[in-house]
């Protein structure tokens, strides 16, 4: 399968397939909090894009680099305290979760202070709901899959390189968005309906949310299609 | 000090009052995720709870000790650090189990009901009032995950942790088992609880 394909997919699925918010469920919190408003929705959705393409940048480099075992750079620290031999094997997947989490928390810090000193329109756009990212699961579901395609890979030539991690980490995040744009166009025509009366707030958002869950396992099987048409 | 709840009132509030499911909607991300069977519902709960204790316990000796501007830090840290003992431990000795959670054991780092009562309860409170909310908290977490995973797995497979419970010309509903199925039975049973509620109040 040729690499233009094969990053075509990786875009499809993560953005329409499977995506982030009806399929694997990351992500709820701010699909149910900050669902209210189309232009709120959409700088949301901007925030989360943003963020999880450095953070998916961060983590691809310090797997690929430092925590895989046989990283290039263990080895060659390795390779001042113990046998080359020995230094190759050395195997730091353990902190995989310790460094993604304090990977996250520090960029989104830094891109917070960056963006508030040079693009203040944007800051004030999207900028309060960066806080809020840190903990979103949806960036730690984008770094823990770019883990698993790299840690654990049997296949040497299996193993993603950047542009894949990247594209997962750009698409998912639209997906995120896509998701969070439908469900405030939705609300915002929700304010004019009569709703039961305990189902009005998260409720309603949710049962809304299983119906669109339910609309996108339409788009299932179509990556084999795709991968047939192209003659992947 | 003296206007925090007391560790007994901790523990209650977390069970029904505060539920972090249904009353504080906190930690949706697995509630929805791993409800399609009883038997994971419980483990993901049993892990959260494991998670909250520890993380509650050390939060709370070091309460002192934090900078308010770090301590958000210091919490997910503290998080990951459990959460990285309690993956090894699954994929130790609940080896298909820890397979059938995948992902979803790592995001307990960004649950959102651990650092809540990291900040709400352990980084004001001594340690016994703090052991005692979290194992509130996980009750009530276990049983706002159980209660949607016996919904879905009933309707959806017909069984109860894997043993069959219906008889066998039950039309399986799959969809409740597929994602879909998650949002719809969390929403209805939210409902549930709140008609519930107003039903009381007035009432009462």
């Amino acid at each position: 399968m040729s690499y233009l394909v094969d990053i075509f997919l990786i875009a499809i699925t993560a953005a329409l397939i499977n995506n982030f918010v009806l399929y694997y469920f990351v992500g709820i919190c701010p699909f149910i909090g900050v669902s209210r408003q189309v232009d709120m929705a959409v700088g949301m959705g901007a925030a989360v894009t943003f963020v999880m393409a450095i953070a998916v940048f961060l983590s691809w480099a310090i797997t690929y680099f430092v925590l895989m075992p046989g990283a290039l750079v263990t080895t060659w620290v390795g390779q001042f305290f113990v046998s080359p031999e020995r230094a190759a094997h050395i195997d730091l997947t353990i902190l995989t979760y310790i460094v993604y989490i304090f990977a996250i928390a520090s960029s989104v810090q830094l891109v917070e202070m960056y963006v508030r000193k040079f693009y203040p329109p944007l800051y004030k756009s999207f900028g309060v709901f960066l806080p809020l990212i840190t903990t979103n699961c949806a960036i730690l579901f984008a770094c823990l899959t770019v883990m698993s395609h790299i840690i654990g890979v049997e296949n040497p030539g299996q193993i993603w390189d950047l542009g894949r991690a990247l594209t997962l980490g750009v698409f998912g995040g639209l997906g995120f968005t896509i998701a969070i744009v439908i469900m405030a166009g939705i609300r915002e025509e929700l304010d004019m309906c009569d709703i039961p009366e305990p189902l009005k707030g998260a409720a309603i958002t949710l049962i809304i949310g299983g119906i669109l869950a339910m609309a996108f396992m339409g788009f299932t099987g179509v990556d084999n299609g795709i991968r047939v048409a192209l003659g992947g | 000090m003296n206007d925090q709840p007391t560790a007994t009132e901790r523990f209650i509030q977390g069970i029904l009052p505060e539920n972090p499911t249904y009353r504080q909607l906190l930690g949706l991300c697995p509630t929805l995720a791993v409800t399609n069977g009883l038997k994971q519902a419980l483990t993901m709960a049993g892990a959260v709870t494991v998670v909250l204790f520890c993380a509650n316990i050390i939060v709370s000796l070091i309460r002192n000790l934090l900078k308010p501007h770090l301590r958000i830090v210091v919490f997910t840290l503290t998080i990951a650090t459990f959460v990285t003992m309690v993956d090894r431990f699954l994929a130790a000795y609940m080896y298909q189990m820890s397979k059938a959670l995948g992902p979803y054991i790592p995001l307990i780092i960004v649950n959102c009901i651990i650092i809540c009562r990291c900040e709400v309860c352990a980084s004001k409170q001594g340690l016994i009032a703090s052991g005692a909310d979290a194992i509130g908290q996980g009750i009530g977490f276990g049983l706002g995950l159980s209660s949607i995973a016996v919904v879905r797995e009933l309707l959806g497979t017909g069984a109860l942790a894997g043993v069959a419970v219906l008889p066998a010309a039950w039309p399986q509903w799959v969809i409740m088992v597929l994602p879909p199925g998650a949002f719809l039975t969390f929403g209805l049973l939210l409902g549930l609880i709140n008609w519930i509620q107003q039903r009381r109040s007035v009432e009462g």
